[in-house]
């Protein structure tokens, strides 16, 4: 016959991440069923994912640009600039949250049926990745009011795109695993983002850094992502500084490693836990 | 097929369980100044197996628990096997493991084919769906693709009887429909291996007989199906053979009809056991409510000086009441309660359900017992078993339900005294008449004078 599988104690799959592929079904489903559901039952429905971005640009202006008064990159305006940085903050806060929380709200499904439980939090982050690409049409919006025209530089763009996913994606599943035994998580998730926004450049541009700064404050990897995208997005005045970029794709890629290699470890224990 | 399609060997499982070492934590008569220590210390424990790497258990006594202990078996190809034993036996944890949700502590399985699993019908269902869109939903998280869904999809909905609902949020359908639909989704999975944990336990009468029809034709298919289940009446009928796990070991292996008896003639222990603990939490079946009403605290026959360690007797041709002794908690309004009898073989003889009688039972709180008295059953001699719902249902889960609990045994003591060997079947009559008389020959019937009241 066909497929044997052994089940063992402590034995990992040689096909796992073929068995990912063969349950890509279920992913797809997964990502429609949180997406067709998400705003159900809401007065406005999806320009929810509108408003929220929109809402956080304004604010900021207000705050960065109007009352603390802090510079934009070169000519860029400010709007322009804070919701090119609230995009990428938004996806990663939002699937961040929701990916946490992925296992524990599927846990009907963790303890009745086999899947590779990957595929959980990941279509809780496409999920908010839907979010994204709603909210980039208030960008492209934006780009016709204030008359701007990207750059070449926007057709480094999709690396970006990756980047952002995978800064997403990294810490979610580490925190994903550790939060089904540890239900502690679920109070640090929201301090995490809430502290996050701050620390991040989302309300102000990056470059106020002070220089001999700029290195460590690349230790968070959404600097990286939120760099990436103003100078990808916002053309020139917008500067890339490359060892604090090159800084950041390393940490997501430490997360990355690390997320996967603790959601792998405790995969299988999930249903005793949940 | 020489090579089996499931082998088993030795598996184990094992569980941690945490216990409160001091018992005045229990009755919740404790000073702060404990709680802070205890707190504090539990806090250090803890701390310590999150640094290790360990699970966090409540308590501050850790006991093992195995759920399994060395349990190996082999299946055939197109094999159907029964797994019985009572709640608590290991059941749901052997199936855990044969569908990859948990893994074993110990030994190992080998699987030959594609494995689907439909521990609960309606898996990940969602309120806010329609019905279509659950189709799909439902279809995918039990493993088929969308093409294999598309292809069925009308054969779904003619099995399920909800064509007119199929755009509604299935929020809005009732339970049996729901139930139907969902059923109807996990019986047209084709894996090589099916494994079916209690679902027969849904819906009417007749959506149960379509059920059951279901499931033996995919047996037919020479497909593997494990079948676990709590109706020793469909374990005969839909498998050959069958397995009795009690306390996490496997005590019987063999053909169904053998197994079933001998299951039902260790629930004597059981019985004893639950007397002497006024506890039938090892009769109850998994699904009921969360937080009942009511509980059933006792089933019994009204007779005098009784004792727990054997069964209560009737004199065959007499007859017995049933007494059911309730725990209610919150008043029920609207309830029922049913009664099934059935033989050492698993037979069901007779179901009493007391809607038949009195509409709608209204019992007030407290330790109630409600009495069933069947002046017209006469049992034939043998054991006798009963399963006990206790209703109003909802979403197909009762209040409460027992299963196979031993209730009485019918003895001939002198009533009948020649041809003993006879087939008894279940049940004996008492006032049968017999006569003998000269054939006669047939009139017409329109000759036949007619007789007016």
């Amino acid at each position: 016959m066909a497929n044997v599988v052994i089940l063992e104690h402590g034995r990992h799959e040689r096909n796992y991440w073929s068995d990912i592929w063969r349950y890509r079904e279920l992913f797809y489903v997964l990502a429609w069923r949180d997406v067709a559901v998400r705003y159900k039952q809401t007065i406005i429905g999806a320009s929810w994912a509108l408003i929220r971005p929109f809402l956080t640009m304004v604010v900021f202006t207000v705050v960065f640009s109007r009352i603390a008064k802090l510079p934009s990159d070169g000519i860029t305006p400010y709007p322009l600039m804070v919701f090119v940085g609230t995009l990428p903050w938004t996806f990663f806060s939002t699937g961040l949250t929701d990916a946490s929380n992925s296992l524990i709200g599927n846990s009907n499904l963790i303890s009745k049926v086999y899947f590779p439980r990957l595929i959980v939090p990941i279509a809780a982050v496409v999920v908010a990745f839907a979010d994204f690409v709603i909210a980039f049409a208030i960008l492209i919006g934006m780009f016709f009011w204030y008359r701007f025209m990207p750059t070449w530089h926007v057709l480094l763009f999709p690396v970006f795109v990756v980047a952002a996913i995978a800064a997403c994606i990294g810490p979610s599943l580490w925190i994903t695993a550790l939060n089904v035994k540890y239900r502690d998580f679920r109070i640090i998730v929201p301090f995490i983002v809430q502290l996050g926004l701050y620390i991040s450049p989302v309300g102000f541009s990056s470059s106020i850094v002070p220089p001999q700064w700029r290195l460590l404050y690349s230790l968070n990897p959404i600097v990286g992502v939120i760099d990436g995208f103003r100078w990808c997005l916002l053309g020139n005045d917008s500067q890339l500084y490359l060892p604090g970029v090159a800084l950041s794709f390393v940490v997501i890629i430490f997360f990355m490693w690390l997320g996967v290699r603790q959601f792998r470890r405790t995969e299988k224990s999930f249903a005793d836990l949940i | 097929m020489t090579t089996p399609v499931i082998t088993v060997e030795n598996l184990s499982k094992r569980y941690l369980l945490g216990h409160h070492s001091n018992p005045d934590i229990r009755n919740k008569d404790v000073n702060l100044r404990d709680a802070i220590v205890r707190t504090a210390r539990n806090a250090v424990r803890r701390t310590g197996d999150v640094v290790r790497g360990r699970n966090m258990i409540q308590g501050d006594e850790i006991e093992e628990f195995w759920a399994l202990k060395g349990v190996s078996f082999d299946v055939k190809e197109g094999e159907v096997l029964g797994i019985i034993g009572r709640n608590g036996a290991g059941k749901s944890t052997l199936l855990k493991i044969l569908s990859r949700i948990t893994e074993p502590t110990g030994g190992r399985v080998t699987l030959r084919g594609r494995v689907a699993s439909l521990l609960e019908v309606g898996t990940g269902f969602h309120a806010e769906l329609s019905g279509r869109e659950n189709i799909f939903l439902n279809g995918a998280i039990l493993g088929m693709t969308r093409a294999d869904i598309k292809k069925k999809f009308d054969e779904i909905v003619a099995f399920s009887e909800v064509e007119r609902f199929l755009d509604t949020p299935v929020k809005r359908y009732s339970s049996g429909m729901y139930v139907r639909l969902a059923f109807a989704v996990a019986a047209h999975l084709e894996p090589e291996i099916l494994i079916v944990d209690e679902v027969l336990a849904v819906g009417d009468a007749a959506f149960q007989a379509k059920c059951m029809g279901k499931m033996s034709s995919v047996a037919q298919e020479n497909r593997t199906v494990l079948f676990v289940s709590h109706n020793m009446g469909a374990v005969k009928t839909l498998t050959t053979r069958s397995i009795l796990l009690e306390s996490g070991v496997i005590t019987a292996n063999g053909p169904s009809e053998t197994v079933v008896e001998n299951y039902l003639i260790r629930t004597l222990d059981a019985r004893a056991k639950a007397l002497k603990a006024k506890n039938l939490e090892s009769f109850r079946r998994g699904r009921t409510y969360e937080n009942p009403p009511a509980k059933i605290l006792e089933v019994n026959i009204a007779k005098p000086n009784e004792d727990a360690d054997s069964l209560p007797e009737i004199e065959l041709g007499s007859t017995f009441t049933i007494e059911v002794t309730l725990d209610v908690e919150r008043p029920i309004v609207n309830g029922d309660l049913c009664v099934t009898l059935m033989n050492s073989q698993g037979d069901r003889v007779t179901s009493l359900v007391a809607s038949d009688r009195v509409m709608g039972l209204a019992i007030q709180p407290g330790e109630k017992v409600i009495k069933l008295s069947v002046p017209d059953l006469y049992l034939a001699p043998g054991r006798y078993f009963a399963e006990v719902w206790l209703d109003p249902m909802i979403d197909g889960i009762s209040c409460d339900a027992i299963f196979d609990y031993p209730l009485l045994s019918v003895v001939n003591s002198g009533q009948v005294t020649h041809g003993l060997t006879r087939p008894w079947g279940a049940v004996y009559s008492k006032d049968a008449k017999w006569s003998v008389t000269e054939k006669q020959a047939a009139a017409p019937a329109e000759a036949s004078p007619r007789v007016s009241a």
